[in-house]
């Protein structure tokens, strides 16, 4: 009898302590990354001052004179192509979505989301490859210049990068809208134009918010692209068709050559975290905004 | 009864990282083994490769691993332990051999090669040769035009190799003698900045006399190599062996293997630094467009090979 119970009991329990440990796990993990990119990271202040880090432009750690740690010109060309391509990504996304959600029959629907989607399984270096061989010299003809490695190119590959996860997210969310919204719009005597104008997209903002910023995750983060296709200068930059730095660029190029736990070494986790916090106040902004704007 | 399920979760976690980090440096350096893990220059790694293939070939089951990142990135792995031979187009600096010794590694130097570091255009442009002052100059960013160089009239696009790179570090200390403009493009690997400049007009890049040259060892004519004025104002081309090997080239230079070790007689790595200098490793280092040494780069080998007992 007892014996009976006590399995009962281990049985009733033991997904709850699967799922409670996946979860903990999970925040566990989220925290271990950011104590330990923050325990390295802000090991590089002692030597390199906030000024110089955040004010100063010219990152050349590796200078033939007297090194500069500025991270400046960094973050602005992350800015550069994460906007680029925000503004690239997002009207595409979203007409995709509207399309896919509210006009397509089900279905082309079924076919053409399976296709969008698999979009995202292009590896990023197989993108960069491409855009090198056809965008770059492409962008190069069309503004004549001598030649295509600049933030703009870098934004076009990005944002086709990111366009199924907006597209995607937000076709779930557009699809997720009560019929009901939809059919006493219609009984009402509004055009089906204006139905999802000022009835759908309305009713799904919050979930194409939280598509949007899904894919600005995606944007800021993303390595190889750039790497491949946007110059890689330290200069500043003073227009969308130079050359740029992302942040996650320069940790890929130089966390390949650094002594561990040398000042290089901890300044390029201190940009890692700088990353990891522009990406958390994003979400936290989202967060905010999606739930002002419940319905 | 959900808090001590909660509580085991975080109890697990915190295992499981404070194994993964005291578990960190536990690694220590395995003096001679089976196998060789070679990591570094750009530049040497298709001639390296090359060499491994060889050798293998004659001497079966040896696994040889070579891949490329960047002669800074050999080095550091060196220091951080990680690899056997390090390749690298510069000279490792003092700081790196101090660090190295608070590991415990104590470097050996061999010498692999001869390069030729090249100088090259896009076949449109119509410069014919550039003196040393001027590359200078240009990759300081003050030349900024080709026509002040005796060009057209077309802004200077400028491609260097990223920091990881001996090459860059080498030119920059060499040539440049200067930091580097901040308008020039870091590219990957030289291969792509021959695939830049073929496609770019206004370019200038710099890369190892190997790779000037395609799979048959036939010079490239979609890029234009620019002879460099040295001594005597004579315009000297990297392709011209002799002038190379005798120091008359300006921008010529020697590419390096660091050991982690001096290795045991006959073991796999003495093994494979004396078929590099046999005649068939110098047979495929000419083959893929590096020169051979010169007597005075092959006693400094001799008296590493001496060391070895």
């Amino acid at each position: 009898m007892t014996l009976i119970k006590k399995q009962k009991r281990f049985s009733g329990y033991a997904p709850y302590f699967i799922f409670g440990t996946t979860a903990v796990l999970t925040v566990g993990i989220l925290i271990g990354i950011f104590a330990f990119l923050f325990i390295i990271g802000i090991q590089a202040f002692s030597s390199i001052g906030f000024a110089e880090f955040f004010l100063n432009s010219d990152w050349n750690p590796n200078s033939f004179h007297t090194p500069s740690w500025g991270i400046i010109s960094m973050v602005v060309g992350t800015l550069i192509v994460s906007l680029l391509s925000l503004i690239f990504a997002v009207p595409f996304g979203l007409a995709i979505a509207i399309y896919l959600a509210e006009i397509a029959s089900p279905k082309i629907r079924e076919i053409l989301k399976p296709i969008i989607e698999m979009i995202a399984s292009i590896p990023s270096v197989v993108l960069g490859f491409l855009g090198l061989l056809f965008l770059a010299p492409l962008v190069a003809k069309v503004f004549t210049l001598s030649n295509g490695l600049n933030a703009l190119t870098a934004s076009l590959l990005v944002a086709i990068a990111s366009l199924p996860t907006i597209a995607s997210i937000s076709e779930d969310a557009l699809s997720d809208v009560s019929s009901k919204f939809r059919e006493a719009s219609l009984a009402l005597g509004a055009t089906k134009w204006v139905t999802i104008k000022k009835i759908v997209i309305p009713a799904a903002s919050s979930g194409l918010m939280a598509a949007i910023m899904l894919g600005l995750g995606r944007i800021i983060g993303e390595t190889m692209i750039v790497l491949m296709v946007a110059g890689n200068t330290r200069a500043f930059p003073q227009s969308f068709l130079d050359s740029v730095r992302p942040m996650t660029a320069n940790i890929a190029i130089e966390i390949k050559e650094v002594v561990t736990h040398s000042l290089h070494w901890q300044a390029l986790f201190a940009i890692g975290l700088i990353l990891f916090v522009i990406t958390f106040i994003i979400n936290f902004a989202a967060d905010y905004f999606i739930n002002k704007n419940k319905l | 009864m959900n808090k001590i399920y909660v509580v085991g979760g975080i109890i697990i976690i915190v295992a499981i990282i404070g194994v993964i980090f005291l578990g960190n440096n536990t690694k220590a350096p395995k003096n001679q083994k089976e196998s060789l893990t070679i990591k570094g220059s750009d530049t040497e790694v298709q001639l390296v490769s090359a060499l491994a293939e060889a050798f293998s070939k004659e001497n079966p089951g040896i696994d040889i691993s070579v891949t490329g990142g960047g002669s800074g990135v050999g080095i550091a792995s060196l220091i951080n332990k990680e690899i056997d031979v390090a390749n690298s187009s510069r000279k490792i600096e003092d700081s790196e051999i101090s660090k190295a010794k608070e590991n415990n590694i104590d470097v050996q130097q061999f010498i692999l090669a001869i390069d030729g570091l090249s100088i090259i255009a896009n076949p449109n442009n119509k410069i014919e040769k550039l003196s040393v002052d001027q590359i200078s100059k240009i990759y300081k960013g003050e030349i900024k035009n080709w026509k002040d160089v005796g060009g057209t009239d077309k802004k200077i696009v400028l491609y260097g190799r990223q920091s990881t790179s001996g090459t860059y570090t080498f030119f920059r200390n060499f040539v440049v003698k200067d930091d580097y403009s901040p308008e020039m493009k870091n590219m990957e690997g030289s291969q792509a900045i021959v695939d830049a400049v073929k496609s770019d007009e206004s370019a200038i890049g710099y890369v190892g006399v190997g790779y000037v040259k395609d799979d048959q060892g036939n010079v490239r004519n979609d890029i234009k190599i620019l002879p460099v004025i040295g001594a005597n104002d004579n315009a000297i081309s990297p392709l011209d062996k002799e002038a190379v090997q005798r120091g008359e080239y300006p921008i010529m230079r020697q590419i390096f293997q660091y050991l982690a070790y001096l290795p045991n007689k006959d073991s796999i790595m003495d093994k494979f630094i004396r078929f590099e200098t046999s005649e068939a490793g110098q047979k495929i280092i000419e083959k893929s467009g590096f020169y051979t040494l010169t007597n005075s780069d092959i006693q400094q080998n001799e008296s590493l090979f001496e060391k070895i007992k």
